[in-house]
């Protein structure tokens, strides 16, 4: 038993792997099309961004021609290319001249903090109110919440920061509009993405509950003496987390498309940020970064759901 | 789309009588996203067909201007009248949504049905490809080629169709393998029908409501996604009238002018409603 449950977790994490590795051939791959494509001279225009532009000269430029293959036929460029980011070899931001892992890794903390937050807020808000509703179908709760939902799930992102920097920002005062320091910065972002992602939440929840409470297991469970709250406690709970936990793997689509939006509009310093203004520079190896970066995210953050459904429920194991 | 294939086999009656049958097969939460959709379509077509105001045309000596008879709707920083600007972006929005839409449900339905039918090589090689292409979130996948084509509007396009069909071959492929062995499939095909035949017969009329679900909500994810995408201006480029766009460039006069910073939220609030609505319940 032991044995073959672990070879459905190492069969997952197997598919998991290829999944990241494809993340970095896609970006890879494309942002090697981008250098090829872009307008202008791009050894001139990558010295002029580290030289500056009144020191580059023609010398310069074919240096950086040399160095960066520009200069080789496209096929060796692109497997000289990919083997460069196989050996996590990213090169310099075009704009700051700073090697790219080292900015990285200043937004990677940045951005997951903001991220567990906005998930952490958002566990606490949404599958609670599920479930509250999900135990009576149709009832006020219920219906507040499912236009709450749909209301939420009309408004993208960015509106929903956008209101709520005008609500608490602007009109009562209360937090910081945007930018990076205490605790304080950190409430508006955060709720944001979390209000985005607890109007999915709460549905699946209300939904796995609806469904969980007209179950014969559940109805068993009263009838063999427990009270509702231990029934809820002992069998409600821990089923209706399933979906919610699975679920939680589509909604981290919604995080990190949030992340990119959420960062730019409150003026955090993350990735997302980052991503957005190495596209409006040009920046190649930022964009390369970031993007790599936020996509393997991704595939760690859905890792980590496979792992806790894995847990949660032990018919998967067999499968 | 779904209907017509249904008053095919009573072609007797009106020809009005296969819209209003469909209509009345919604129910009342489609019924209100129909409504609100069909306002929507006539406030963007009918506004352009009635003013002569252009939705690029600046007036700097009347910016900011509140809501009054000669102009609905006021007037932007750069003193263009709102209501133009309004319906102009909703037309870009809804028809960016259609044509994103129809390039990726009528390859995804196919593909889907393709794989689903043929099964084996087929089917695995299809699935990797639709596997390759969710690696990443969308919005990055998008943005990666917006960073390609900047301000270009055909590169939004590919990047969201691109994204947005693998949903219909996804659902389109598990509910055809689940037909093609039912009986009334396979008793058609003993027949000797062809494939073309037995998917308009048999295929397509079950597929149609699942495919009608996605659509709507795949309008509203490519509504969203053009929107995101102009609001971190990485999108379309000024001076187009596009509400994402429009938002960001109000955002500094929020103070003197909330209502025009309002109109495009509100739009794009009512937008992706009435398509959720439509859309009815989620097939995910």
């Amino acid at each position: 038993m032991i044995s073959r449950a672990n070879q459905g977790l190492s069969h997952l994490l197997l598919s998991r792997l290829f999944q990241a590795g494809l993340v970095a051939w896609l970006v890879g791959t494309l942002t090697f099309v981008l250098t090829r494509t872009l307008p202008g001279d791009m050894a001139y225009r990558i010295a002029a961004g580290r030289y500056g532009h009144d020191m580059v000269d023609g010398a310069a430029a074919e240096a950086v021609r040399a160095e960066l293959a520009l200069d080789q036929p496209g096929l060796s460029a692109y497997v000289g290319w990919l083997w460069d980011l196989l050996q996590l070899d990213l090169g310099r931001s075009l704009v700051s001249g700073r090697p790219v892992i080292q900015e990285l890794s200043h937004q990677l903390g940045h951005s997951l903090s903001l991220a567990v937050i906005a998930v952490l807020l958002s566990l606490l808000i949404g599958p609670p109110l599920g479930l509250a509703a999900g135990r009576k179908p149709g009832g006020v709760l219920d219906r507040v919440s499912e236009v709450a939902a749909s209301v939420l799930r009309a408004l993208p992102a960015f509106a929903v920061g956008l209101l709520l920097i005008m609500l608490f920002a602007v009109t009562l005062g209360w937090l910081p509009a945007a930018g990076h320091g205490g605790t304080a910065h950190t409430v508006l972002p955060a709720l944001t993405l979390a209000l985005g992602l607890a109007a999915v939440s709460s549905r699946v929840a209300r939904n796995a509950m609806a469904e969980v409470s007209h179950s014969a297991y559940y109805a068993f469970s009263h009838t063999k003496g427990l009270s509702a709250r231990q029934s809820f406690w002992r069998h409600g709970l821990r089923n209706a987390s399933v979906p919610v936990v699975a679920y939680l793997g589509v909604q981290f689509v919604y995080l990190i498309e949030g992340v990119v939006v959420v960062e730019t509009l409150f003026a955090w310093p993350g990735i997302g940020h980052a991503l957005v203004h190495a596209i409006v520079a040009r920046d190649v190896p930022m964009i390369q970064g970031t993007a790599l970066v936020m996509g393997l995210l991704f595939v760690l953050l859905n890792t980590a759901v496979d792992i806790t459904c894995y847990l949660l429920d032990p018919r998967r194991r067999r499968a | 789309m779904m209907p017509a294939f249904s008053s095919s086999s009573t072609a007797s009656r009106k020809a009005s009588s296969p819209l209003r049958r469909y209509f009345t097969s919604l129910t009342v939460r489609q019924r209100w996203g129909a409504g609100l959709l069909l306002l929507l379509l006539a406030f963007a077509w009918l506004v352009p067909w009635l003013s002569d105001a252009d939705p690029a045309r600046q007036q700097l000596t009347r910016i900011l201007q509140a809501p009054s008879l000669a102009e609905p709707f006021g007037t932007d920083h750069l003193g263009r009248s709102m209501l133009a600007r309004l319906a102009s972006a909703i037309q870009l929005s809804l028809g960016m949504a259609l044509l994103s839409v129809a390039t990726a449900a009528i390859p995804g339905v196919l593909l889907g049905v393709m794989a689903g039918w043929r099964g084996g090589w087929c089917d695995r090689v299809l699935g990797s490809i639709a596997d390759a292409c969710l690696a990443l979130p969308g919005l990055l996948l998008v943005l990666l080629l917006v960073a390609i084509a900047p301000g270009n509007f055909w590169a939004l396009y590919v990047g969201i169709s691109l994204v947005l069909w693998i949903e219909y071959f996804r659902v389109v492929r598990a509910r055809t393998q689940a037909l093609v062995t039912s009986p009334q499939i396979e008793a058609s095909r003993l027949l000797g029908f062809g494939p073309v035949m037995l998917f308009r017969r048999h295929l397509w009329p079950e597929l149609a409501p699942q495919v009608f679900t996605l659509a709507a909500f795949g309008a509203a994810s490519a509504i969203l996604a053009m929107a995101a995408l102009g609001f971190v201006s990485v999108g379309l480029r000024p001076p187009t009238a596009e509400l994402g766009l429009m938002m960001i460039e109000l955002l500094p006069y929020y103070h003197e002018a909330p209502w025009a910073m309002a109109q495009p939220i509100i739009v794009l609030f009512v937008v992706v409603l009435s398509l959720n609505l439509l859309a009815g319940k989620d097939p995910r």
